[in-house]
């Protein structure tokens, strides 16, 4: 049997969504032609790159400075399973984000916030056996952004996986609980309300380490496949 | 109903470079490789501007038709030291980007029946919630007459998957603009 990797649910938001201005001139008008997935999307480049990649987990410190970053220090742990809830071992999991101030490294960030000069704001793991992964980092500030008159991205962490597959590509964005700018903010909202919590870590006091760092757990669900594979019946 | 919901999208935003984009990733093969290409083109928005923060990933099949992957166990050579993974932001000015690769090999569709060599293009930016998408196929190529992905494509849009033989260097060129919305955007596919 063929496999194959079941649809993009409808629980992702909408390519366009008027309130994320920037969707209205960057959004596909025609409908999207349905594939029958073959092997270019059955295949994909996760675990040819995950074979070259050499792990950086610790955002605290991997600026090559030698001095630590400034903020709350955090860990965010999880797992990467798919919808039939089968871990996604050895999957490399790219990671990017603002410092606790809400300022990004990159030159087209123009809010005056200070930069950290131990803070790089990018990491990079794999997935272990059973799909789980861990970053060490600080926790992010929110940022004012020009989609509307005092408009702030609540704090988050950017995610990219490849997955297995081409069908498995994700990019997405972790949220913090209890975060009253998550009902003000259009990209957080475009995601459909049931589906919404499944962007937000839970605070984890086991993961916690005292008089260290706070723990988050959040788990990130792929696509699964779709096929069942033939199973021997017994006689 | 499967046992958990998927993980939503959200945009990839204006500032992954720094933790998605790493030097050279554009450029696939080596320089002695046979039948080295080129592949460059803009990605354009609903008014035609550049969209100067697009991320492009491409993944294909190696000039033989083999995918370096688990699921392609069929008796086709590997490359040494090509994985069919390129990645590259668009330019900040133009909505430009290239890529230097080779021409991928045919490889079967679901049913064994071949496909045209193609590319598979993932394109991501600030404003779009989730990712698109693409193909790019050969427009001197025969074998899109016969590819099966392309006759489910109206034939008035598939032009649009077409990379066409562009002047260039002394590798061999094509050109592959991407375009969202209006009449002549380009075929997204819900892969
Ligand atoms: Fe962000």
């Amino acid at each position: 049997m063929h496999e194959s990797y079941l649809p993009r649910d409808d629980d992702h938001p909408p390519f366009l969504y008027a309130d994320y201005r920037s969707t209205v001139k960057r959004s596909p008008e025609m409908s999207p032609v349905a594939i029958v997935q073959t092997l270019s999307e059955v295949t994909g480049p996760g675990p040819a790159v995950s074979e070259l990649t050499t792990e950086d987990a610790d955002l605290t410190t991997n600026a090559g400075t030698g001095g630590e970053a400034i903020g709350e220090r955090i860990i965010v742990t999880g797992r990467v399973i798919d919808e039939n809830e089968e871990p996604v071992p050895d999957t490399i999991i790219e990671v990017w984000q603002a410092n606790s101030a809400g300022r990004y490294i990159h030159q087209r960030d123009d809010h005056p916030a200070p930069l950290d000069p131990n803070f790089i704001g990018v990491g990079i793991t794999k997935t272990g056996p059973d799909g789980e992964y861990r970053f060490t980092s600080i926790r992010p500030g929110a940022y004012p952004w020009k989609n509307h008159p005092n408009a702030w991205r609540p704090p988050h962490i950017h995610f990219s996986l490849m997955g297995p597959a081409l069908a498995t590509r994700l990019i997405t964005q972790m949220y913090f609980p209890g975060d009253p700018l998550h009902a003000l903010d259009p990209i957080f909202n475009s995601v459909p309300a049931p589906a919404r919590e499944r962007l937000v870590a839970e605070y984890d006091h086991d993961v916690t380490i005292e008089n260290w760092a706070l723990g988050y757990r959040w788990d990130i669900v792929l696509r699964g496949k779709s096929a069942t594979p033939f199973e021997e019946v017994a006689p | 109903m499967t046992a958990r919901g998927q993980t939503p999208s959200q945009t990839v935003g204006p500032f992954f470079h720094d933790g998605l984009v790493r030097e050279g990733e554009n450029v696939l093969s080596r320089p002695d490789a046979e039948g080295r290409i080129r592949i460059e083109g803009v990605v354009l928005d609903g008014d035609r501007n550049p969209i100067e923060d697009a991320l492009i990933e491409i993944w294909q099949a190696n000039g033989h038709g083999r995918y370096r992957h688990p699921s392609d166990v069929r008796d086709v050579p590997l490359v040494d030291g090509f994985t069919g993974f390129g990645r590259t932001p668009t330019d900040p000015a133009t909505g430009g980007y290239w890529f230097e690769t080779v021409k991928p090999g045919p490889v079967p569709d679901a049913e064994g029946e071949m496909q045209a060599p193609h590319i598979s293009v993932i394109v991501s930016a600030r404003g779009m919630l989730k990712h698109s998408f693409t193909r790019i196929y050969f427009a001197d190529d025969d074998a899109i007459a016969s590819d099966p992905v392309l006759a489910t494509v109206p034939e008035a849009r598939r032009s649009t998957l077409l990379a066409t033989p562009a002047a260039g260097g002394s590798v061999r060129t094509y050109r592959f603009d991407i375009r969202f919305g209006g009449s002549d955007e380009t075929v997204f596919f819900d892969v």
